[in-house]
């Protein structure tokens, strides 16, 4: 096939019958918590990893909800498991909890080289 | 025996009161605080028209002073009991109690006590407000607003959801008025103090009423206000007195910071102690948000579980002065087809 000089990019479109929701699976049927998350960014805001970092727990939420695992374990391990997220979360969401199932699921799922 | 008893004397139980006299009635109102009005009576104006809401309370007054309605100041309703004839008695502080067909609950809400969310300083740093503060200030002064430091006003915020939408304060609901209130006192910020930078911080903007989108809209296009979404964690002072805000940008996905001179809470509503006091002397069911539980949302607002014990205005959930003015017209009806 004839190269180009170019490659066409990846399609930035989320498409929902697509999402791998293995991991989202497992971490609502824990931590039904979870699932009550508004988005508010309340937990970023405190996190001492997210102000020197671009690791941001709220958006992890996002990315795991989309099915999204590249990043995430590296990610993941920024967090120090303080807890200050725990304590500022307006759903009362144990947030440390969903970390802690996050690393087990990705393991558990096989979802990271 | 007297036809009907109102608790509290806020604009739901006056309008009610009215109503019910007009229809042949003989009605009494018990109210625990020194005048009638409720919370109406501290608010500057209201939205979305802006007017002034003394001309709400005054209008009221007059036309309880018109039909001579009667009305006990000063007494606090400790319990209603309800009798094996159907009737009720209530209890007062004054150590009389009184006889009576039906009952209206229109004892409203209370403001949320913004020191409970001990992170945002109120209480511990002059210039972090609440919109009930501020509500008060321009009520008794319409003049520029100074901040308690005296110092001038460069930027201010307005934090969302304060004591509402929070399981850290025991309240999960949305109060509802707040959103709208932030855009009202903030465009009355900037009509002041022109030169003044204005922040909300929102989770969610609930502009649901009439005329309210369009203030939304007027405080973007006319004033410049900043919209940011993202719920403050957290206030500390700076050693020049500032306050500097830690929130999440969630738009931008990147922690915040920012520093004001001042900072405005919009603090919620939630039920009445009395409510809990009512529920357990009569049995009154309450939703989980504490507030009286309507028997039936769509077909009887103003029902409840006890037969010919009736609820108006916000004593059933946060509500805005129109809405409780509506829901107290349709008490007046469900209290008159009760007591035919
Ligand atoms: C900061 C703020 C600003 C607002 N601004 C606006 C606005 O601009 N426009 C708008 O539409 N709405 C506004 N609202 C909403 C408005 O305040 C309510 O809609 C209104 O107060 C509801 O009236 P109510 O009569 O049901 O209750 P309330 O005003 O709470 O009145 C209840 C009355 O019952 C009395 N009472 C309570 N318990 C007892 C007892 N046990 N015995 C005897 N008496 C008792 C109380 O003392 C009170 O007088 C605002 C709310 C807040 C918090
Ligand atoms: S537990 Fe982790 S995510 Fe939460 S605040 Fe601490 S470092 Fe940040
Ligand atoms: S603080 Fe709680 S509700 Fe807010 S974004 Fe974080 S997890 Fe979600
Ligand atoms: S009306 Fe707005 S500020 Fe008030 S609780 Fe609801 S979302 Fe929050």
């Amino acid at each position: 096939m004839k190269q180009f000089g170019f490659a066409t990019s990846k399609s930035r479109t989320i498409e929902y019958e697509k999402i791998n929701s293995a991991l989202i699976s497992y971490i609502v049927e824990n931590e039904p918590s979870f699932s009550s998350c508004m988005s508010c960014g309340s937990c970023t805001a405190t996190c001492s990893a997210a102000n020197l970092t671009f690791f941001n727990i709220r958006r992890l939420n996002m990315q795991i909800r989309l099915g999204e695992f590249e990043n995430i374990r590296q990610e993941i391990d920024k967090c120090m498991l303080c807890g200050k997220c725990l304590l500022v979360c307006p759903r009362g969401i144990n947030t440390r909890n969903v970390i802690m199932l996050i690393k087990k699921g990705l393991v558990t799922f096989n979802l990271v080289e | 025996m007297i036809d009907v008893i109102i608790i509290g004397a806020g604009i739901a139980g006056i309008d009610t009161a009215c109503n019910l006299h007009d229809a042949g009635y003989d009605v009494l109102v018990l109210e625990k605080e020194k005048s009638m009005g409720g919370n109406v009576q501290h608010w500057s104006t209201l939205f979305p028209s802006k007017r002034n809401a003394h001309e709400v309370i005054s209008y009221y007054t007059e036309q309880v002073r018109k039909r001579g309605i009667t009305m006990y100041l000063n007494t606090f309703v400790n319990s209603i009991k309800k009798q094996d004839d159907g009737s009720f008695e209530i209890h007062t502080s004054r150590e009389v109690s009184f006889k009576c067909k039906s009952v209206i609950i229109a004892t409203g809400y209370s403001l949320f006590n913004a020191q409970r969310k001990e992170e945002y300083g109120y209480g511990i740093y002059s210039h972090v407000l609440t919109s009930a503060d501020l509500e008060k200030h321009w009520q008794k002064q319409s003049a520029e607003f100074v901040s308690p430091t005296q110092k001038p006003l460069n930027k201010v915020a307005f934090i969302h959801c304060v004591g509402s939408r929070d399981e850290k304060s025991g309240n999960h609901y949305c109060s509802k008025v707040c959103c709208v209130t932030a855009v009202k006192q903030a465009i009355t910020l900037k009509q002041q103090s022109p030169h003044t930078q204005v922040f909300c911080f929102y989770m969610d903007l609930r502009m649901y009423g009439p005329g309210f989108e369009e203030m939304y809209r007027e405080a973007q296009e006319k004033w410049g206000i900043q919209f940011i979404r993202g719920r403050l964690s957290e206030v500390a002072e700076h050693i020049d007195g500032s306050l500097q805000l830690k929130a999440e940008d969630t738009l931008s996905a990147r922690p915040f910071k920012i520093s004001v001179d001042m900072l405005v809470l919009m603090v919620g509503m939630e039920s009445q102690k009395s409510t809990a006091m009512f529920a357990e002397s009569c049995n009154i069911t309450c939703a989980s948000n504490r507030f009286i539980q309507p028997l039936d949302h769509h077909l009887q607002p103003n029902a409840t579980n006890v037969e010919g014990l009736f609820t108006a205005g916000a004593c059933i959930g946060p509500l805005s002065v129109f809405d409780t003015l509506n829901h107290s017209k349709s008490a007046t009806l469900a209290v008159t087809s009760y007591l035919k």
